[in-house]
């Protein structure tokens, strides 16, 4: 096993950024189950939170700290309010799955 | 490095599991592995709250749903030669990507910890209530909308 280097450069954080938000998108895309769905989001926006503190880093400031912090607490009421939501889904329709929840469709 | 391994393969593991319990844990495994990546990069308060609200609160409600409704594993769906041809195509497309960002990048300077002192909590509230005092208080408003969202939400009954 080759030693890891004892510090990255700065654009592996962003690539990280990067490949956590594909695969959010990819979950968010691909999957039926609604809750999972509702995860892909929430790792997408901890992606973005990645790139917020790397930029804060970068430019020695604050202020992508602050941002994050912003994103984080409206995550937190997302995902309050979307659970809600799934739950009153559930209660009505007894299943979890996105393609049977198509009535919007018609 | 290592954490950002940990970060990808259980991000990886979320979208592949089938089962929403294992893709909610794989969700605290990135969390987890992307405080520490915060402390590295300085940001010693939002480490914190990262683990606190993120891996704890916010999961916790997302398992307590999970259990509450109890959610099963999902159907798996038809697999036509689309699913079978795309992804090694994907790999391909995503690939090329990678080749040319690489070359078009210009080498930025290495993470060194410690280098970056103004994330520690003294420094962020400091910045927190006095410029961006304002944008704090309409959170508070938010959550309370979010919070009166979810009430009516949960007692109401649709026909």
């Amino acid at each position: 096993m080759p030693a890891l280097p004892p510090s990255v450069p700065l654009s592996w954080y962003l690539t990280l950024s990067l490949i956590l938000f594909v695969l959010g998108i990819a979950g968010f895309l691909f999957r039926r189950n609604i809750i999972t769905v509702f995860m892909s989001i929430e790792l997408m926006l901890n992606a973005v939170n990645l790139s917020f503190i790397t930029f804060s880093y970068k430019l020695k400031q604050v202020d992508g700290h602050i941002f994050a912090f912003f994103v984080m607490v409206v995550a937190a009421a997302e995902a309050a309010v979307g659970l809600a939501i799934i739950l009153t889904v559930f209660k009505n329709r007894q299943t979890l799955e996105i393609d049977e929840l198509s009535s919007l469709k018609n | 490095m290592i954490f950002a391994a940990i970060a990808v393969v259980c991000g990886i593991n979320l979208v592949l599991q089938s089962h929403p319990i294992s893709s909610a844990l794989s969700l605290v495994g990135v969390m987890g592995a992307l405080a520490a990546l915060y402390l590295l990069l300085g940001g010693e308060f939002i480490a914190a709250a990262q683990l606190v609200v993120y891996a704890g609160a916010i999961m916790v409600l997302f398992v307590f749903v999970i259990m509450l409704l109890n959610a099963g594993t999902e159907h798996k769906g038809r697999r036509t030669w689309a699913t079978y041809a795309g992804v090694p195509l994907l790999l391909l497309f995503l690939g090329l990507i990678a080749i040319g960002i690489a070359h078009h990048l210009p080498a930025s300077e290495n993470v060194m910890f410690g280098q970056f002192t103004k994330g520690s909590p003294l420094e962020f509230g400091r910045a927190l209530f006095t410029i961006y005092l304002l944008p704090f208080e309409v959170t508070s408003v938010l959550i309370l909308i979010a919070i009166l969202g979810a009430v009516v939400l949960a007692k109401k009954e649709i026909d």
